[in-house]
């Protein structure tokens, strides 16, 4: 086996991305599983988001003006002269938006692969366990009892998590009487579990909705999400569960290859199929619930961005989940600037833009995709 | 070496499995025949602890109730029936989950690890296919790559659940060649069900005949191989040759319904009556018109 043939292979197999790693790293030891370069494309697209993001607005800033703000902040920096005006627009308006877009972005869509891969299903997103009616019920609650604001994104958490372990205990103890590992483990009641759940905690949802009708804007506008209301103090409130959640799913990924070829190989291989399920369950929920507590319900972001990072960089997690991570958070911070620039100074639902622009985008990626399968 | 004893697997209210014991040395092939339901996948399953089971199941003298799942995939390799192969994985990515369980569990394959699988592909003369994705290949090479995928688990223990049942003749033949091959070159013990009982004769060193759940039988291809016995566990009439080189070839009998103008046969069919199925009776043969594939 020649590194040459080894480069064609891939580059046929694995998309433009995987095909420039490959050409990259041809001289290394043979049938590496190269991930280097789809992350460093990825994250140099994060970092124009970013840019992008800070840069745009009702006030335009440079690139350098951003840079002199964000320098004027460090420790020991060169004399950098910062307009008053700028700096508070960089440090309190924009950075805190861009900032909780990367993190509320790289969960939706990490968490999204995450429940594709150890679900083995496709259509799963980050909302599939009752993330989304446990937190939309969760806020209701606080708007309902006319309860502060600043409950709200604590009370969203806790409805989300507390709606994924219940979906978790039903599913896995319905499945627990199967005869194979497959159907033993839970797999698909859990699934069932969690369409329950939803319906449930929904339908209680909507009927405190309606005896309160007074909270409905409210509770509409919060289940809408967006980045609006972003600040720092919100930044700082999810980066925990953001980071432990993204080290939980990082770290497992060459285990959700192993899944593709199904629960019960997977564990004649030697994995521990209960465990792994558990352990990514946990992360991607903490992560996801923490990324809806503090911006709603964002559609969309979680099961687009990864498909259409397996159609461009091939299906193998150990790329698709970091690649996710990267390219949710671009996606999420562009999609914000649209909604806060098209219709300024009003704001469109950031929910409307990643439908709007993300549905054309993955039509687009099926299409090429397809066509050049279809000529190879 | 495998070893069990009291295997007792049960379904719900059906027991698949009663209490069976066996022991097959290292480095031999024992092949597990029997019609559909005998039991010979759910044997398998057991084995490879896929299913739970009461009794005691031994792998190279270590009890496998108490092995982890990475240390018993490090003594067991499973090539299922119907193995799942996605189709957008590489040949090589696909050989390379093989080594899942030689793998740290934070740590991703080291160098070993995929000399291992180059080997694997190399001996299955895949090296030239090694980049290409699993739906671009044909069912005799998904058969090599499913064996590399077992072969790169370095496992002393194989178990294959009718490897070759999606394969043509001469397919079958060369799968099965493959197997004995890598059984001597690695000095692996095979266990594995399989329904062509000629193959199973040419191919095992031993043969096992499972009936609902019991061992009917176990002994070489000649003792196990016998018309009256074959018909009874498999309720179909056949001949039973013996080639010019030894081989034992079972060939089925057409039994067809009566009145269909194979009258001749019909008187054949009386003879063979199943003790478990009386009820039934020979008419039941009647209906068969061959052991199913």
């Amino acid at each position: 086996m020649t590194s040459t043939r080894n480069v064609a292979g891939s580059a046929s197999a694995a998309g433009p991305v995987a095909a420039e790693s490959a050409d990259a790293g041809a001289d290394d030891a043979v049938g590496r599983i190269r991930t280097g370069r789809p992350i460093l494309l990825a994250s140099l697209v994060l970092v124009a988001a970013m840019v992008i993001g800070v840069a745009v607005g009702p006030v335009g800033l440079s690139p350098l003006q951003i840079l002199d703000a964000l320098v004027a902040r460090l420790p020991w920096h060169p004399h950098v002269f910062v307009p008053a005006l700028d700096a508070a627009i960089v440090w309190q308006i924009r950075l805190p938006r861009v900032l909780l877009g990367v993190l509320v972005g790289s969960m939706l869509a990490g968490g999204g692969a995450a429940y594709q891969g150890v679900f083995r299903n496709p259509l799963a997103d980050p909302y599939l366990l009752g993330v989304a009616a446990g937190a939309g019920l969760g806020a209701t609650v606080v708007a309902v009892s006319g309860g502060s604001l600043a409950l709200t994104p604590p009370a969203a958490f806790a409805g989300a998590v507390i709606a994924v372990t219940m979906t978790y205990l039903l599913g896995a103890r319905a499945g627990s009487a199967g005869e194979s590992p497959a159907t033993r483990s839970g797999t698909g009641s859990i699934l069932l579990a969690g369409i329950a759940v939803a319906a449930m905690l929904t339908a209680f949802q909507t009927y405190l909705q309606q005896e309160h009708t007074q909270t409905l804007s409210i509770v509409y506008s919060w289940i809408l999400g967006g980045l609006s209301a972003a600040t720092w103090s919100d930044v700082w409130m999810i980066l925990p569960y953001v980071v432990v959640a993204a080290i939980g799913l990082l770290i497992h990924r060459r285990f959700l290859d192993v899944l593709r070829v199904g629960e019960t190989e997977a564990t004649s291989l030697g994995v521990n199929v209960a465990r792994v399920r558990l352990i990514v369950v946990v992360a991607a929920t903490l992560g996801v619930a923490a990324a809806v507590a503090v911006s709603g319900l964002i559609g969309f972001v979680g099961i687009i961005v990864p498909h259409a990072i397996r159609l461009t960089a091939g299906p193998s997690y150990r790329v698709l989940l970091p690649v996710s991570m990267i390219g949710g958070a671009a996606f999420l911070v562009l999609a914000d600037v649209v909604a806060r620039t098209a219709q300024a100074p009003s704001e469109v639902p950031i929910g409307v833009i990643t439908a709007l622009t993300g549905a054309p985008f993955f039509l687009f990626v099926l299409r090429s995709r397809r066509a050049r399968q279809d000529l190879s | 070496m495998i070893g069990f004893s009291g295997l007792t697997v049960r379904y719900g209210d059906t027991t698949a499995l009663h209490g069976i014991s066996e022991r097959v040395p290292a480095g031999e092939w024992l092949g597990v025949i029997g019609a559909n339901g005998a039991g010979k996948t759910t044997l398998l399953n057991a084995i490879a602890a896929l299913v739970p089971y009461s009794g005691s199941v031994t792998i190279c003298d270590r009890p496998a109730g108490r092995l982890s799942r990475r240390e018993l995939a490090r003594l067991i390799a499973y090539v299922p029936q119907r193995p799942v192969l996605p189709p957008d994985m590489t040949v090589r990515d696909y050989v390379l989950l093989g080594r899942t369980a030689h793998i740290g569990y934070l740590r991703t394959e080291t160098a070993t690890d995929r000399r291992v699988c180059a080997a694997a592909i190399e001996r299955l003369d895949l090296s030239a296919m090694a980049d290409r994705m699993l739906r671009a290949m044909s069912g005799g090479e998904l058969q090599r790559v499913v064996i590399a995928r077992a072969l790169a688990q370095e496992a002393p223990v194989l178990l294959l659940d009718e490897p070759t049942s999606a394969l043509d003749l001469g397919r079958r033949m060369d799968a099965l060649e493959l197997i004995d091959e890598v059984r001597h070159e690695r000095s692996l013990t095979v266990l594995s069900a399989i329904h062509d009982l000629t193959l199973a004769g040419q191919f095992a060193d031993r043969l096992l005949l499972l009936a609902g759940g019991q061992i009917a039988a176990t002994g070489s291809a000649r003792e196990v191989l016998r018309e009256t016995t074959l018909a009874l566990h498999f309720g179909a009439g056949v001949h039973v040759l013996t080639t010019d080189t030894g081989d034992i070839a079972v060939i089925s009998r057409r039994m067809l319904r009566p009145g269909s103008g194979h009258e001749r046969q019909r008187a054949d069919r009386n003879e063979y009556r199943d003790p478990d199925h009386d009820q039934a009776g020979p008419q039941r043969y009647a209906l068969n018109a061959e052991p199913e594939r």
